[in-house]
């Protein structure tokens, strides 16, 4: 196999996920597309943990699951929070910071 | 030289000075744990803990001289013509460092790094500690927030004490963070009035602006510098001494040091309040008096100039001090003596006179660093403590017992002299010391910065220093008039029934129970304006006192036997053999290889920092040189001080007592007079520039920023110089001047909001266009660096 | 290149797999329900476990299974269902300027795909001999990198504390 292929696989991946965070305006959605992003990064740090003969990769791998989970309970809440104060989760509505 | 190894004593207070900053860490957590239910609200914590600190300190330093004593046996390093060459022996530091956590196969340790400048600092440090605590039991009495006022005193102490002792980088950052936050909390101490939470705000950003140079030049020097250490030190590229031998070494990138070095010299802008970052500095002086006293003048402040003078290889060879070209340090350490002196003569409020003669002194340590000028810039670190603590606490006697809690010098002061003997006493004294009369204090350290920074090649520096010199006699002179001399007004003449409801309303002091026991201080206000309790005054002899003979620590006028400071402080520039190093690490077990000779003026250089030591050799300090001094040259820097003195107190006498004609509202009947004194009091625009435009251009459209910058700023500006032409020239003249100046401002101003409006639809608030942007940027960035790489 | 080199089947696994989690990442950002969305990143994130496999990363593998497949899609339905009454299909849930999207995510896959090519070429991974054993995976965590261990079970705590804080009706 080539390191290129999973690399490669990655960027697809992190493009699609781009695209979604971009796009979606469901902040649920975007949640969801951060996800995607996250996963591209495992796969990165896995073949180069592969190539390189290393572990490190592995673990790296680990504490970005781990931190997505966390981010995902941390992102739903706050979606929860704004759904409440606004009956909305749509993110073209939270323009507060508008210029 | 082995034979001298052994002479080489290390005590216990040596080994295990360690110890001091964890006494008054420890200390804090007792005094938020149990402080409150203490007889004396655990301020006797705090008071204890400095205490045992400062004879830890002493003992430490006491041996230290010991051992450079020992280390030279019969050959007096002072007494050593600087021209024939000396054979002092190196006396490293002593360096433990222990792993503090280790992550990814970096390792992170801990410890102590002692010479002579740690030790000097510690003492330092941990004595106006000391002195501000006690003096503190008497301010803050009764004050609502008493316990919680000498927990962050005290954990300041132990911040500011690590970062001293720092063996590595980390260590030095944590202490730093340390006195940063503390920094914060003590002048938000009363935190209900907004202007005093704004100020620590203020503080608390400012400083961070700079602290992120600290982190970035820190990372960029340990990625430079880690493998080169490791290889030939074995230790980490966080290492002070490792980083000191990196640099010195000459395998260092150069362009690397000097990123770095302009990174860490940012931090120390910040922290040492450095044009142009030095805005927080006067506004912290809305902390309680004794928190100004050791935060803000005399130790905090200086940790930036104790960073520049702790890596000093790497500011040597980054911003290559060592040529006679002007550099950053130099540039922004002249700019700032000037600057903040200029600013000290049209302050209303005796603090911030203080504050704005402390930011020039700093301007002078720096300048001193800049210019290959280490000895006497560390020298004026210790000598500006004394005197500058002793006028600040002064200041805070007169407002605890003379002026009912104002801090006017034109409302609420003036004859105080003779009400208040000691405080008037010692605050003369250290008027005098700063003024850089002989013999005090100040002349011995900031003649001699002076004195090395025309001898090192920085001719125009000089001057600088000089008219720094004349400024500082003058606005000190000020204020000392302002004060304790004259007719007494405001509060000073007992007024202050009338004032009281006012005070009441916009003083802090006041407001929040700073002196609770307020019936008890009324009734003896009432009687005017008296002496100070004996818990203020004795701290301010005592400092009064040393700001009279400090300066004896390293008098060079005297002869070389008297340069005390140069034989203790001093690291040796000698090339050491590394083998021992990597054995026991600095400092253990080194022996000088190379004798050099310290050139005499005008000599080639040579020496550590102008050749690399050859293989198996370190270097841990450039080869400084030092005037040599002459009386003709302290003359001069003598005779400006006095005409400063002089000319100032005769202009206050006319000004301020007689009333003169001629020159009361000068400046507002002379129009460059007139700018002048506006361009200062607004303090150049600078907090203009700050708060209301880069502040505003982030939360608000930038449009409206520029518009509002365009509209004071320029507006003011051009209307100043519009007035000015309009009493020179005839009507006409004035006419076209009018139209084309304001056709430039509208013009500009048009221009502004122009481009405001442009870039207004960026601002969309919604956070899928910003984060587009966040990544098409990215991804051009990304494609640049690919194409520029390819 | 040898055929011997190639590993036939591994290859033809991961086109397969490849393909199915493209597919489904595409679908995740395109479908109009966020339920099937839902759905679809679980097809998304088991290819990614399987792929995790051919890398012979055996227990990120399953603790990708657990932690994402389980856990972290129960979070997603969770949300949906607490913040949405309707699960259906829903017209417009992309934003009015998706449009910026396309552009972007094209200019960055571009400028990825040229640099990994141009970076690793056809370069071969070592053959996957075995698993990564478990062994040395917990050696590596509670060695040299229990500093950012610690760190994430703190962040781990405070995103417990923080999600009931912000999520508490009061």
């Amino acid at each position: 196999m080539l390191t290129v292929q999973f690399l490669l696989l990655g960027a697809v991946l992190f493009c699609i996920g781009v695209y979604g965070v971009l796009a979606r305006k469901n902040a649920v959605m975007v949640l969801m597309s951060i996800e995607l992003i996250l996963n591209s990064v495992n796969l990165n740090l896995l073949a180069f943990s592969q190539r390189l003969d290393s572990i490190d990769g592995n673990t790296f791998a680990l504490y970005v699951i781990a931190i997505a989970a966390a981010e995902v309970g941390v992102g739903l809440a706050m979606v929860l929070l704004i759904y409440r104060n606004r009956r909305s989760i749509s993110l073209d509505e939270l323009s507060d910071m508008k210029g | 030289m082995l034979a001298s190894e052994s002479a080489l004593s290390v005590g216990w207070f040596l080994d295990h000075a360690w110890v001091i900053p964890i006494i008054p860490a420890v200390g804090f957590a007792l005094i938020i744990l149990f402080g409150r239910r203490l007889p004396m609200k655990g301020s006797e914590i705090g008071v204890l803990s400095m205490v045992s600190s400062l004879v830890l300190a002493l003992g430490a330093a006491y041996q230290w001289i010991q051992r450079v004593d020992g280390a030279s046996g019969e050959v007096a390093h002072g007494l050593v013509k600087s021209a024939e060459g000396h054979s002092a022996p190196y006396v490293g530091p002593i360096i433990h460092e222990w792993t503090w956590w280790q992550s990814g196969g970096f390792e992170f340790g801990i410890g102590q790094h002692i010479d002579g400048l740690a030790l000097t600092l510690l003492v330092v440090v941990a004595f106006i500690s000391t002195l501000v605590q006690i003096y503190s039991l008497e301010y803050l009495r009764g004050d609502r927030r008493y316990t919680h006022f000498f927990a962050a005193l005290t954990l300041f102490s132990a911040g500011m004490l690590c970062m001293v002792l720092a063996p590595n980088m980390v260590q030095l950052i944590l202490g730093w963070e340390i006195m940063g936050l503390c920094s914060f909390m003590l002048i938000g101490h009363w935190w209900e009035d907004q202007a005093n939470a704004r100020a620590a705000l203020k503080a608390f950003f400012t400083v961070r602006v700079g602290d992120m140079g600290l982190l970035v030049g820190t990372g960029a020097l340990f990625f430079g510098a880690n493998q080169w250490t490791q290889e030939h030190l074995g230790v980490s590229g966080f290492n002070i001494s490792g980083l000191s031998a990196w640099a010195m070494s000459g395998e260092a990138s150069k362009s690397l040091l000097l990123w770095a070095a302009v990174a860490l010299f940012i931090a120390c802008i910040g922290k040492s309040g450095q044009f142009p970052l030095h805005t927080w500095l006067p506004d912290a002086m809305a902390g309680p008096t004794p928190v100004s006293s050791l935060l803000h003048s005399s130790t905090m402040v200086v940790a930036g100039v104790f960073l520049v003078a702790r890596l000093y290889p790497v500011f040597w060879e980054g911003m290559k001090i060592g040529d006679t070209n002007i550099n950053f340090i130099v540039l922004i350490g002249g700019i700032t003596i000037v600057i903040a002196a200029l600013l000290a003569f049209v302050q209303h409020d005796i603090k911030k006179v203080l504050a704005y003669s402390t930011v020039s002194q700093l301007g002078y340590m720096m300048m001193g660093l800049g210019a290959g000028a280490w000895l006497p810039a560390v020298f004026h670190i210790f000598t500006h403590a004394f005197f500058k603590a002793c006028l600040f606490l002064a200041a805070g006697s007169v407002s605890h017992s003379g002026s009912h809690h104002s801090f006017d010098m034109k409302k609420d002061m003036g004859g105080l002299a003779k009400k208040m003997p000691i405080t008037a006493t010692t605050w003369i004294i250290s008027t005098l010391a700063l003024a850089g009369v002989f013999p005090l204090a100040g002349f011995f350290s900031k003649d001699e910065i002076i004195d090395n920074v025309g001898h090192n090649g920085y001719q125009a520096f000089m001057i600088v220093g000089l008219s720094g010199a004349f400024l500082t006699a003058a606005y000190m002179t000020r204020a000392t008039y302002l004060t304790f001399f004259g007719e007494a007004r405001g509060a000073a003449a007992g007024e202050h029934h009338d004032e009281h409801a006012a005070h009441d309303d916009h003083d802090a002091h006041a407001d929040h129970g700073a002196h609770g026991a307020h019936d008890d201080h009324d009734s003896h206000a009432s009687h005017g304006p008296h002496e100070s309790p004996k818990l203020i005054t004795v701290p301010l002899m005592i400092l009064a006192s040393l700001a009279l003979v400090a300066g004896l620590a390293n008098a060079t006028p005297f002869g070389s036997n008297w340069e005390r400071f140069k034989k203790y402080v001093e690291p040796s520039s000698e090339y050491v053999a590394v083998e021992a190093a990597v054995a026991h690490g600095p400092g253990e077990a080194l022996s000088p290889v190379v004798v050099t000779a310290e050139e005499a003026e005008g000599e080639a250089k040579s020496g550590c920092s102008y050749e690399a030591p050859g293989a198996g050799e370190a270097c841990y300090f450039p080869a400084v040189s030092h005037a040599e001094f002459k009386w003709s040259k302290a003359a001069l820097s003598l005779i400006i001080v006095a005409a400063g003195l002089v000319s100032s107190w005769l202009f206050c006498v006319q000004y301020y007592t007689r009333r003169n004609r001629r020159l009361v509202g000068l400046t507002s009947r002379n129009a460059v007079l007139r700018g002048g004194y506006t361009f200062l009091w607004n303090k150049y625009y600078l907090d203009a520039l700050y708060e209301k435009v880069i502040v505003r251009a982030v939360a608000h459209p930038i449009a409206a920023a520029a518009y509002w910058f365009n509209q004071n700023v320029l507006d003011g500006i051009v209307n100043g110089a519009a007035k000015i032409s309009r009493r020179t020239a005839g009507w006409v003249y004035r006419n076209i001047d009018q139209r084309v100046v304001d056709g430039a401002v509208n013009g500009s101003g048009a221009a502004a909001r122009g481009t405001g409006g442009a870039l207004r639809p960026v601002q969309s608030g919604k956070v899928n266009q910003y984060g587009a942007l966040l990544f098409a940027a990215a991804a051009i960035g990304a494609l640049v660096l690919v194409i520029i790489n390819t | 290149m040898l055929a011997a080199d190639l590993l036939v089947a591994q290859n033809i696994g991961f086109g397969l797999i490849a393909l199915l989690m493209i597919v489904g990442a595409l679908r995740v950002v395109t479908v109009n329900n966020v339920v099937h969305a839902a759905l679809w990143l679980v097809v998304v994130l088991s290819g990614a476990a399987a792929q995790y496999l051919l890398l012979s990363a055996e227990f990120v593998a399953i603790t990708q299974v657990l932690v994402y497949v389980g856990a972290v899609m129960v979070l997603f339905l969770f949300g949906t269902m607490l913040t949405r009454a309707k699960i259906g299909a829903e017209a417009d849930l992309n934003n009015k300027n998706w449009a910026i999207g396309v552009p972007v995510a094209l200019l960055m896959l571009g400028v990825m795909t040229w640099v990994l090519i141009d970076g690793f070429g056809d370069e071969k991974l070592p053959n996957p001999d075995q698993q990564v054993p478990v062994q040395a995976l917990s050696d590596d965590i509670f060695g040299p990198y229990l500093l950012p261990f610690w760190a994430l079970s703190f962040v781990l705590l405070v995103a417990v504390i923080g999600a009931i804080v912000l999520a508490r009706k009061d």
